[in-house]
């Protein structure tokens, strides 16, 4: 609305909802702020805000105790590996359902969305035993495997909402310029659809991420991601506030990062395109 | 608006996600069902290898007579069902506050947004430990500061803090959905209803709620979905203990924690009709926006 | 080279048969007009030639080839779209370059070709551009870039004007037809405007509800219309069709008189009527004259500094030698 607003409103509005975001905020700040305290001072009564010795030891000990780096390492091959292969999987899938749609489509579409609806929990011993049978308990491959399949009809409801706003007259003019399915793919949708493709990839990575189902049921220590890392400072380590921390911040740190620039896509990905 | 050509190629794209997806699906749901009606507990030597006893339908009905299976549900339920409220109700405040023109919005949308992308099981250690800790946790820092007696949070009002960590984690994307509705509405007609005199709390009732409302069912239905299998939350907080054992939780444990999987698999199956039960709606909703 | 020829061609979209089995020839070289009322299924019958549709019955053949079931890629045409269909994130020159670069063409080649057609087509300058820093009429131009480099055996046009504004229509009616004399390639171009068809043309292909109504050229449509949809539909303005009794003098159940056909006077002729609205376009004056006995109002053009005023009581007389006459099916009388 083009209308001028009063600067008191627009005072008190910014006040209001400047209190409410950091109240939201807060856990995650007092954990970063946390993390750079000493044991005793981030058990301090009454707790200390900004004026302590800050130190870096926390992340130090974090690392050292239990390779904290292992566990990164872990994350991103399972989030990545898993985004990359359901990108392999899901943009041909989406081509084929947004340009050459047939009656089908449409059902097919609501059954891949109704695959991600199926309780995990309903599956978990089948999976956990199919799992047990092909050595993949434990395993990074396992897990790609499992989260892309999680994630694909979300990937391919977001590629195919992406590749809709693509005009097919574009397709089709390359298909007259001689090009073949494989070069129409690659030359033409592909760099037309890179940034759909890339915000697909971000919210997939994200998802993965923060999975804390099959990833804390199906490893021990050799594949576990950070969500497992963490779930192990559970008792007695999560007594120590510092460390607790310093751990927990490095394993958000990554995704809240990325996840400042997915705002946009994560409404799209998660409601299938419902609302806009 | 394809040729033959086209067509064929687009199987062949196709059939890789759906081979995928469909053997996903069918492969664990019908050893599910098949377990389901079977006495297997791998502890006791039971093997299926060895063949394992039909056992009709007992299965089901232990699992739905057993003394947890109902606390469950209701746990359950009420766990969702306050979620739900809690995160419409502040999303729809929220979204209307952050639509407002103000001083670096975009920060704060940030700010709020954040908790979506900490992991759960971060979250709930933070606030099991950081906050909800009777005697170092924050919210006993507040207590204490008016001078009252710090609550157990975990262990005396369990429920309350679980509901409280889960709505911490779902009340962005409530937020941010709602958020992206309001300002879609269409400002005219937001106008025209100005020019017609409507006060402002009548523009609310009548413009901006039933344009929000497809957004809210929207919201609902996912979160439903997402939160009828909330599990880290509980698995690093209280371990299912004080009355949190949801039905998630309560299969959980059959299945891993003393692997009676016959029984787990029965819960399992009463977990899917669950679900399905609110996938039916939410795929009607997708559908029929597929369509425009 | 690039002689077309449809054999009893025909297309349904699942029970509903847009085009019925038809058969036309295209010959080498020739400029034909596929013109018709939106919906008549002159731009599916240009995809079933360029091959993005399939048949759903006979024969699609290409310099004596059959290509019925020859993808798109193969078959040796060029087709420039309504929308353009530019490749958004291609410079101009990769744009004009992508049907070379997939012909598989030696660098050296491409990159004559693509400054040889900018330089026909004025875009020189803008060889670096991405298509959204250009104005229409220069997108449009790319399109044809795009098109003439590969040499086709034909160029298909599916309303490639119809989103300029008015005045580089006319510009670029122009430089298609110019560039069709230079290179004397067969090419067949979709519009809803009968002007292009009339100005542009070789032959007139009328298609109506998916049914060709006349094939022609230019001139045979309008001085023979075989039926009244075709005489309705070629001309501007638009023929006068008269039914009842002043067609039954002529033993005919409508006849028909176009607009340049009528004189028109003050003082005596063949009818009498009022005059309504006039339109002055400067070089013409078209006078919309109510007379008695006629349901619709006659259009006359006269030249254009006469002026008659509204309510003016005038008469009018057919030129009985450009009289067309038509029977109860709406075919001609000879």
């Amino acid at each position: 609305m083009a209308r001028a607003v009063t600067s008191q409103r627009k005072a008190i509005n910014t006040i209001f909802a400047w209190s409410i975001g950091l109240l939201i905020f807060f856990p995650i700040l007092w954990t970063i702020l946390t993390s750079f305290k000493t044991e005793a001072q981030a058990i301090n009564d009454p707790p200390i805000f900004f004026f302590f010795d800050w130190t870096l030891e926390n992340y130090a000990v974090v690392q050292e105790r239990s390779d904290y780096l292992k566990f990164l390492w872990n994350s991103i091959i399972i989030a990545g590996g898993s985004t990359l292969l359901g990108i392999l999987i899901g943009v041909p899938a989406a081509w084929s359902m947004a340009f050459v749609p047939s009656r089908r489509t449409k059902d097919i579409l609501l059954w891949m969305l109704s695959t991600k609806m199926l309780p995990a929990v309903g599956v978990l011993y089948p999976i956990y035993l199919l799992f047990i049978e092909m050595g993949l308990l434990d395993s990074r491959f396992g897990l790609v495997i499992v989260l892309m399949l999680i994630n694909l009809p979300i990937i391919i409801w977001m590629l195919y909402t992406y590749f809709k706003e693509i005009p097919v007259d574009i397709l089709e003019a390359a298909r007259m310029d001689g090009a073949s399915l494989r070069n129409e793919i690659m030359y033409v949708l592909t760099p037309m659809a890179i940034p759909g493709i890339a915000s697909t990839m971000l919210l997939n990575f994200i998802l993965a991420w923060n999975e804390a189902f099959w990833t804390l049921n199906l490893t021990a220590a050799k594949a576990a991601p950070l969500t497992a890392f963490i779930a192990s400072y559970s008792s007695p380590e999560g007594l120590f506030f510092a460390k607790l921390s310093a751990a927990s911040t490095m394993a958000i740190a990554p995704i809240l990062i990325l996840g400042w620039f997915s705002q946009k896509q994560l409404v799209r990905g998660l409601t299938f395109g419902a609302v806009k | 608006m394809a040729t033959q050509h086209s067509r064929s190629a687009a199987r062949m794209m196709m059939a890789p996600a759906v081979v995928l997806l469909l053997g996903w699906m069918l492969v664990p749901l019908i050893m599910t069902l098949f377990f389901s009606f079977k006495k297997y507990l791998p502890l006791r030597g039971d093997t299926l290898g060895g063949g394992l006893e039909w056992v009709g339908f007992q299965n089901y009905v232990r699992f739905f007579s057993s003394s947890s299976f109902w606390p469950s549900v209701q746990t359950t339920l009420i766990i969702v069902g306050s979620v739900l409220i809690i995160t419409v109700l502040l999303g729809t405040l929220l979204a209307l506050l952050l639509d407002q023109p103000m001083w670096g919005q975009g920060v704060v949308r940030i700010l709020v947004i954040a908790p979506f992308f900490v992991m759960p099981t971060v979250s709930a250690l933070v606030w099991k430990n950081m906050f909800m800790d009777p005697v170092n946790g924050i919210l006993a820092h507040l207590w204490k500061f008016f001078d009252a007696v710090p609550i157990q949070w975990l262990s005396h009002e369990s429920l309350p803090s679980i509901i409280m960590i889960v709505s911490w984690q779902w009340l962005p994307f409530a937020t941010l959905i709602l958020l992206t509705a309001v300002q879609s509405l269409d400002s005219e007609q937001l106008e025209a209803s100005e020019m017609d005199g409507a006060p402002k709390l009548k523009r609310f009732w009548h413009i901006v709620l039933p344009h929000l409302s497809r957004a809210i069912t929207i919201v609902i239905l996912i979160q439903t979905i997402f939160l009828l299998s909330i599990f880290a939350e509980i698995f690093v907080t209280t371990g299912g203990a004080f009355g949190t054992k949801t039905l998630t939780y309560l299969i959980f444990q059959r299945v891993l924690d003393s692997q009676n999987v016959g029984l787990g698999s029965a819960g399992g199956v009463y977990a899917i009709i669950l679900a399905n039960i609110v996938a039916i709606f939410l795929m009607r909703i997708v559908g029929k926006n597929l369509d425009t | 080279m690039g002689r077309i020829v449809l054999d009893q061609v025909s297309k349904s979209f699942g029970k509903t048969e847009v085009i019925p089995p038809l058969d036309l020839t295209i010959e080498d070289g020739e400029f034909t007009v596929f013109v018709g009322p939106s919906g008549c299924g002159k731009s599916t019958l240009l995809r079933l030639i360029a091959g993005l549709e399939d048949v759903s019955g006979g024969k699609v053949s290409i310099d004596g080839k059959e290509m019925t079931e020859v993808p798109p890629a193969k078959r040796g045409l060029s087709m420039v779209f309504q929308s353009y269909a530019l490749y958004p994130h291609m410079s101009v020159r990769k744009n004009i370059a992508f049907p070379l670069r997939m012909a598989k063409m030696d660098k050296a080649e491409i990159k004559k070709r693509v400054e040889d057609a900018a330089t026909v087509l004025n875009l020189t300058d803008y060889l670096s551009r991405r298509p959204g820093q250009l104005s229409g009429g220069q997108r449009q131009r790319v399109a044809i870039g795009r098109a003439i480099v590969r040499e086709p055996s034909a160029f298909l046009f599916d309303e490639p004007l119809s989103n300029l504004d008015a005045a580089l229509r006319v510009g670029m009616r122009l430089e298609i037809s110019e560039m069709h004399k230079r290179l004397a390639t067969t090419m067949i171009y979709v519009t809803h405007d009968q002007v292009e068809a009339m100005t542009m043309a070789d032959k007139i292909v009328v298609l109506q509800a998916g049914v060709i109504e006349q094939v022609g050229s230019p001139l045979e449509l309008y001085r023979a219309p075989r039926n009244t949809f075709v005489a309705g539909f070629i001309g501007s303005p638009k023929m006068n069709l008269l039914t009842g009794e002043e067609a039954a003098k002529h033993d005919a159940h409508t006849i028909g008189i176009r607009p340049e056909h009528i004189t028109i006077s003050n003082e005596s002729g063949t009818w009498e009527g009022v005059v309504g609205v006039s339109e002055h376009l400067g070089s013409d004056s078209f006078f919309h004259v109510k007379c008695d006995g006629f349901e619709d109002p006659l259009t006359v053009r006269a030249g254009g500094e006469l002026q008659l005023s509204y309510g003016a009581k005038v008469f009018l007389t057919p030129d009985t030698a450009h009289l067309h006459r038509f029977n109860d099916q709406g075919l001609r009388i000879e």
